[in-house]
């Protein structure tokens, strides 16, 4: 007798449990994978390509999923890697490439035939025109991707270094106060020559 | 025994509170008692679109156009801003890049200003009645006249004279402590323009109605004490107390001055308005008075032009955009050598110059020509923290100078920025008594640039984000137009088939 209303008390629980549990998943439901979301989050959005993903949602995804490395992301660098190498709980890999100093679109505009093939491959839609008219890109917005050079049919698009501005510079790691002076002459003579 | 009566005096009142932390520099005041001297007017003055700390302006003025001395040449719409006026009668030249002082040897939009020798003078009107105008007014005048907190860092003055009802100003205090050793502007400027400062100081407890008024000077300067005394005898100022602080580094930093006279701290994030108190320096006090009732812009300074490796060391009155090779040859330093250094400021804050073909602007106290021998930095090599804990106990914001270098030389921002790194204020009080030598400042500059970088990296990110996701959407409806078109172009073409048949 004791072994039956054991037996009947527990499988109430555990129907009761389960009920919750499953009332609980409907109610709280999670739209998409939140992992995708954080990783997405701590990406540089350039959407370059650059990983072999067509832009950072897509190799957050995979990243996500566990098919894609943590060390793809070259715009991202050292410090994307370790956050990704964080949030995924694995060890931090070496990068695949080192990445560049940062780089802006510009298109020459008298070269420029008005195609808009530009316009359409940018990824932030960072390039102004129409057909027949001149294209500029707004370099404010321009993160450097190169997408837009390949379906140029002219190559008129070059990539720039982003000009330095004195209110985005930083100071360096301390280097010795003596090779410091030394990095300088040299930078003053090579601008002076 | 003596630091026993010393707290006693402090706990009944009868001495400033002091503040935590702080070291004892040697002064080396050599200038102290040279008389501020005209420097003359070079043959071009080169005047860089942001001297102050906020947003760069934009010239107003064309090449070839010629202004008068005081008449504006570059402005923004800005908030914290500063106009920038010419300092001489003259003619605009060029508009380029040039260098400026600056760690990084960048350089800013100048405008070039060859003076033509003539006196010609533009003036706002004077409003020698202030004291029956509307506070607002006088502000805008403060603003309009580009006045700038001249102890060097140069923020803009007429913001911090708002009056708020949820934060009314009480004290007033006058900055006069200059506790940077070598510089004497602030010192010979109250020596020998005592009365234009209190002038300066009426106008500005007139502007923010603040009760009570300290001018607070340290005590190694006191013959200033003294004159300032008289002055306010002489202008029969009531309210009004000259404090002789006990000498000590960074006292004339504005946080550590509040704390030492009203032994109240500045919270962090927040303004000393915050607690009732406006902190202005000697030199900006007469720069109001200067504004208001005789109408003229801030054009020039007092700089101190000292150090060892100067010939003949002095104070002198600069016009903007001087540049500093002009001013060092004026002072007998004709060709620097390898062995010397300039300094732009003081040596404790201040900034090794990578070229003298920088001008001078609001913010430059001092000029220092100083041995090799003489710069801590050239001399040590960084040798590994002995955690003897100095570092802590002199740091003004009793923060932990040994662990926050750590956290920044591995990269740990994030980290710095959680043990206060934004609330260090460079003041180098570690980085001196550090016996490893280590430069802490500089670990906590670079921390700072890097969290500043990484702030703009991921404000682009998301920005970035934002138009490319619009972009998706936007794609994704023009693709459902499509095929909604074409739908409804076969529906037709169906029905034109069907309606064909019957």
């Amino acid at each position: 007798m004791h072994i039956l209303i054991a037996i009947a008390s527990l499988g109430g629980f555990a129907l009761m449990a389960g009920l919750l549990l499953s009332l609980a998943q409907k109610k709280f439901r999670v739209e998409g994978d939140p992992m995708v979301e954080k990783i997405d989050a701590v990406l540089p959005q350039t959407q370059c390509g650059q990983c072999g993903y067509p832009g950072c949602k897509p190799y957050a995804e995979a990243v996500a999923r566990g098919e894609a490395d943590i060390n793809h992301c070259v715009p991202g660098g050292e410090r994307t890697m370790h956050q990704l190498a964080d949030l995924m709980g694995v060890e931090p890999k070496p990068l695949e490439e080192e990445p560049t100093a940062p780089m802006v679109a510009f298109i020459r505009e008298d070269e420029c035939i008005g195609c808009t093939l530009c316009i359409k491959a940018c990824p932030v839609d960072a390039i102004v025109g129409a057909p027949k008219q001149y294209h500029t890109v707004i370099a404010d917005y321009c993160t450097g991707c190169t997408l837009c050079i390949e379906p140029c049919p002219v190559d008129c698009i070059d990539m720039l270094l982003k000009p330095e501005l004195i209110e985005h510079w930083a100071w360096p790691l301390p280097e010795t106060e003596r090779a410091r002076i030394g990095r300088e002459r040299k930078e003053n003579h090579a601008r002076a020559a | 025994m003596p630091a026993l009566l010393k707290r006693l005096g402090q706990a009944l009142g009868w001495m400033p509170a002091g503040f935590f932390g702080g070291i004892e520099v040697p002064d080396r005041k050599l200038t102290a008692n040279e008389p501020i001297r005209d420097c003359p007017v070079p043959d071009v003055l080169i005047l860089p679109m942001k001297q102050h700390i906020g947003e760069q302006c934009h010239p107003c003025v064309h090449i070839g156009d010629h202004v008068l001395k005081g008449q504006k040449i570059a402005a923004t719409e800005g908030y914290v801003a500063a106009p920038v006026h010419a300092p001489v009668a003259g003619k605009v030249v060029k508009i380029e890049e040039h260098r400026i002082a600056h760690p990084s040897g960048l350089g800013l939009p100048c405008i070039f200003i060859e003076p033509d020798g003539s006196d010609k003078e533009h003036r706002y009107d004077p409003l020698p009645d202030w004291n029956t105008r509307d506070p607002a007014e006088l502000r805008e005048r403060v603003r309009e006249c580009g006045i700038v907190g001249l102890g060097g860092a140069v923020f803009p003055t007429f913001i911090k004279l708002v009056r708020d009802q949820h934060h009314p100003i009480k004290t007033l205090i006058l900055n006069g402590i200059e506790c940077e050793p070598y510089l004497t502007t602030d010192h010979r400027l109250m020596l020998e323009h005592a009365d234009e400062i209190v002038r300066g100081l009426s106008i500005l407890r007139y502007m923010v109605s603040a009760t009570e008024c300290v001018i607070a000077i340290e005590d190694n300067k006191q013959d200033a004490v003294e004159v300032m005394r008289q002055a306010i005898v002489r202008a029969a100022l009531s309210g009004v107390r000259v404090l002789a602080m006990p000498t000590r580094y960074p006292q004339g930093s504005e946080k550590q001055l509040i704390e030492s006279i009203t032994g109240k701290q500045v919270p962090a994030g927040k303004l000393p308005v915050h607690i009732g108190v406006l902190c202005q320096n000697v030199a900006t006090a007469r720069a109001v008075y200067h504004a208001v009732e005789h109408g003229r812009p801030l054009t020039e300074r007092i700089v101190t032009v000292s150090g060892e490796a100067m010939p003949r060391p002095g104070n002198l009155r600069i016009p903007f955009g001087t540049p500093v090779r002009f001013v060092l040859a004026q002072c007998g330093l004709e060709d620097i050598g390898d062995g010397v250094h300039v300094l732009h400021g003081g040596p404790m804050m201040g900034e090794r110059l990578r070229s003298v073909d920088v001008p001078v602007v609001k913010a430059t106290n001092g000029l220092l020509a100083l041995y090799e021998g003489q710069i801590r930095g050239l001399n040590t090599e960084e040798q590994p923290c002995i955690h003897c804990g100095h570092c802590g106990e002199v740091c003004p914001i009793r923060l932990v100078p040994n662990l926050l270098a750590d956290h920044c030389r591995n990269d740990a921002f994030e980290r710095a920025e959680a043990y206060q790194l934004f609330d260090c204020i460079e003041c180098g009080c570690c980085s001196y008594v550090c016996p490893s030598s280590i430069p802490l400042v500089h670990y906590f500059r670079y921390g700072k640039g890097q969290l500043a970088q990484i702030r703009r990296a991921e404000a682009f990110a998301e920005e970035s984000r934002r138009r490319s996701e619009a972009r998706e959407r936007r794609l994704a409806r023009e693709r459902e137009a499509k095929q909604a078109r074409r739908r409804a172009r076969k529906a037709s073409q169906s029905a034109k088939a069907e309606g064909g048949e019957t």
